[in-house]
């Protein structure tokens, strides 16, 4: 498809009027039986679901107090209606926050609670029938778990998390998205969401090695399976291969050239990315976070830190110290081992760009900001880094550190509007799953609010580079920018702007 | 006594009974379900008096409404308001024995039914003219604002149109109702149709969406502090997994779950 063949979307925005069904459909593409049983799950619909998946409610609403007092407190207010981009993109009503939760919320109702059993038309309680499973299947994968409805709910109801235990539930009962189980079973197999085994990953990194050294004559390694080194980095495995993605790893590599730090990769745990959390199962989330630990045990190394890409952020700030001890303050034996091994002067896990921001602060990193100049350069904050996690341990630090990284590297910087960055910022549309063909329209027009935001920075600030720290927001970003009329050029890993403006030093011995 | 007092004595005590229970039952459950992972939404505050400062911007002045929506903000805030206000009013009626000089000077406090009247029709409005709010709308949802609209009509008709009943007998029987002495009510219908629903929405809190008074205290969201690196904060059923999993800590091989 040329670009010009590719429909364009206007970038005004307005809360639109309900469109009834306008998203109706059924879902993306179903996991196959042998991707289901390869995660443990049933490898079809079951012929009791429905049993099946209300015992499921019942044991996720047992485990999960975020499930049960989310459902139950709901007092319809609706200032989440308008909050969600797949809504204001689709205008499909089952698109509101509280309508998607709905669709959870009324099963709960007819099935737990006094009132739904007794008087369910007044209180929209409904059977969970095979129409009802079908909405579940098909809206519960038009929610990118992005989080923005819960910064505006008064009483803090996150939808992301009913939409983790209802994807949790469909594949309790057979019913699974295959775009995440089958990269679920990849990593868990081989290592990376991609099956890239170790010998093609070497071959990729070595390339990459000469590729710099050709273009900037110093030799900046990308090492792997290095014992001993001071840092595991854990990155997403489409830093490897996609662009604008791979600009960021060699970002990395030439930031840690600079750093004198010692470093490694691990073909082991060759995948930051967690989509154990998309499907809100904790078992398969944190196999993939034990990958990670194991990779850092036998590594033998003094710190992780974790490349860009905003989910895998949010699992390995919020989620790995509870799901494998890495992190501090674990007084079993389990972290404890772990933890005595770590070096305790540094947050564990760090993110790259609190590493590279340490170093900027302590004036270890040069830059040449005129490298940068035909750039103007505005900030995406992805969901996950913006409402899941921090950087840098102060206040809102989620914001400013990677902020300070691009000016560090730029000398022209200018913010989005400010209802759409920070807490408030809009998803790329792709997250949370979504990222695959089979929803290419919804992905499309769920980008509509960003791209809006983003619109109006090219004409009033001339931006013309949109920066990222999400490897998901990357590839999304570069598949729907032509739709809204954008260069699909025009988005690169922050560590692309540290790339192209940092001053390396051609002796490698620093 | 007469049946009617009978009748609405004995659904005060049946209502109190379930709010007691009812709720006591929601809020243990809350209690003991486990919130197996830190959740906590941006703006997450660092500390745990970041986290009290936080939850009172959200009970006092519903900040996160204010940030959402400017005229639910106004709506929901002025009623939720009007209502403790009313509620402090009301002390005096079923206050046994002497009565507190502070209880003596709320009675200023009645104006609040006005900013109450104001907050609630604007709710209803929103629900029936926003095509968003009213497409979410249960029957419910409509019954719950008409009740506490009936709730506070009544109670004004009554204050500021003349309609007093003997307030006599209405000091004696809710005196009585918490006493156990229990003595008639007057029946004028406008007074029976001002505790009638007061009564059914007391019953009812524990099994409706009133549950979000509680639920904003339990929304790991909003009550947790942003220290997942600093803390290791784990449940007890993942924590039990942990143990039956039986990693072997010297080889470094981890089983998985």
């Amino acid at each position: 498809m040329s670009i010009n063949s590719i429909e364009k979307f206007p970038t005004y925005l307005a809360i639109p009027p309900l469109k009834k069904d306008s998203m109706a459909g059924n879902g993306p593409f179903k996991a196959s039986i042998e991707i289901q049983k390869d995660l443990g799950f049933p490898g079809e619909k079951v012929d009791n679901w429905q049993q099946v998946a209300i015992n499921k409610i019942a044991e996720t609403k047992s485990k999960y107090r975020s499930v049960q007092v989310f459902l139950d407190s709901c007092m319809k207010c609706g200032v989440c209606t308008d909050k969600c981009h797949y809504y204001l993109g689709t205008a499909d009503p089952k698109n509101m926050p509280v309508a998607r939760q709905d669709l959870f919320r009324s099963v709960y109702r007819r099935h737990f609670t006094f009132a739904g059993k007794y008087f369910p038309k007044l209180v929209g309680a409904k059977d969970f029938d095979e129409d009802m499973l079908d909405d579940w299947y098909n809206y519960f994968h038009q929610c990118s778990q992005c989080r923005r409805c819960a910064v505006f709910c008064p009483i803090g109801i996150d939808t992301a998390e009913i939409s983790m235990a209802a994807r949790e539930i469909m594949n309790a009962i057979g019913v699974g998205q295959k775009y995440p189980n089958q990269i679920l079973g990849k990593i868990n197999k081989i290592g990376n969401n991609l099956g890239m085994p170790e010998p093609a990953l070497r071959d990729t990194l070595a390339d990459l090695e000469e590729e710099i050294e050709e273009e900037t004559g110093a030799s900046v390694k990308l090492p792997l399976d290095i014992k001993n080194s001071e840092v595991l980095m854990v990155t997403p495995s489409a830093d490897f291969f996609a662009e604008p993605h791979i600009d960021g790893l060699i970002g990395y590599a030439k930031v840690f050239h600079q750093s004198g730090v010692s470093w490694t990769l691990s073909s082991y745990a060759s995948e930051a990315a967690n989509f154990g959390m998309f499907i809100g199962n904790y078992d398969v989330m944190r196999q993939g976070a034990l990958r990670i630990r194991k990779a850092a045990l036998d590594l033998n190394v003094k710190r992780v830190v974790v490349g860009e890409c905003g989910h895998a952020w949010r699992v390995a700030y919020s989620f790995w110290n509870t799901l494998t001890g890495l992190g501090s303050g674990g007084s079993d034996e389990y972290s404890l081992k772990l933890q005595n091994q770590l070096d305790s002067n540094y947050p564990q896990p760090q993110h790259m760009i609190e590493f590279t921001y340490d170093l900027i602060q302590r004036d270890k990193l040069s830059f040449d900001k005129s490298k940068n100049d035909h750039r103007v350069v505005t900030f995406h904050d992805s969901c996950n880094v913006a409402r899941g996690s921090n950087m840098g341990d102060i206040e809102n630090g989620q914001f400013i550190l990677p902020r300070e990284v691009i000016k560090a590297a730029c000398n022209n910087f200018s913010d989005m509007h400010k209802s759409t960055i920070k807490s408030a910022t809009f998803c790329c549309g792709g997250g949370g799953g979504l990222l695959t063909d089979d929803l290419i329209d919804l992905r499309i027009k769920g980008a509509k609010p960003r791209m809006h935001a983003l619109k109006r920075s090219e004409q009033d600030n001339g931006v013309n580079t949109l920066a990222a720290i999400c490897a998901i927001c990357k590839s999304q970003f570069s598949k729907v920018l032509p739709n809204y009329d954008f260069d699909p050029y025009m988005i690169v890993s922050v560590h692309q702007l540290v790339s192209d403006a940092i001053i390396l030093t051609k002796d490698s011995e620093t | 006594m007469s049946l009617i007092s009978i009748f609405f004595t004995l659904f005060f005590y049946f209502s109190v009974l379930i709010f007691i229970t009812g709720l006591s039952y929601k809020v243990v459950q809350y209690w003991n379900t486990p919130a197996p992972l830190k959740i906590p939404i941006a703006p997450a505050p660092l500390t745990k008096s970041g986290v009290f400062l936080r939850l009172a911007k959200e009970v006092f002045l519903f900040a996160t409404l204010f940030k959402s929506s400017k005229w639910t903000w106004l709506f929901g805030w002025s009623f939720h308001l009007a209502l403790v206000l009313l509620f402090f009013r009301h002390l005096v009626y079923f206050w046994p024995g002497e009565i507190p000089l502070i209880l003596l000077k709320t009675e200023p406090l009645k104006y609040a039914a006005y900013p109450l009247i104001f907050g609630l029709i604007g709710l209803l409005g929103r629900r029936i003219f926003v095509d968003r709010v009213r497409y979410i709308s249960a029957p419910s949802d409509y019954l719950m604002l008409l009740l506490i609209i009936l709730i506070g009509a009544s109670g004004m008709l009554m204050t500021f149109a003349n309609n007093h009943p003997n307030m006599l007998l209405v000091k004696n029987f809710a005196e009585g109702l918490i006493t156990f002495q229990w003595s008639e009510l007057p029946k004028e219908a406008i007074f029976l149709a001002h505790i009638f629903p007061v009564f059914f929405l007391i019953a009812i809190f524990p099994i409706s969406k009133l549950l979000h008074g509680p639920g904003i205290f339990f929304a790991p969201t909003l009550n947790q502090v942003d220290d997942a690196r600093k803390k290791r904060h784990i449940s007890n059923w993942a924590m039990q997994k942990e143990k039956n999993t039986k990693i072997d800590l010297d080889h470094n091989q981890d089983k998985g779950s």
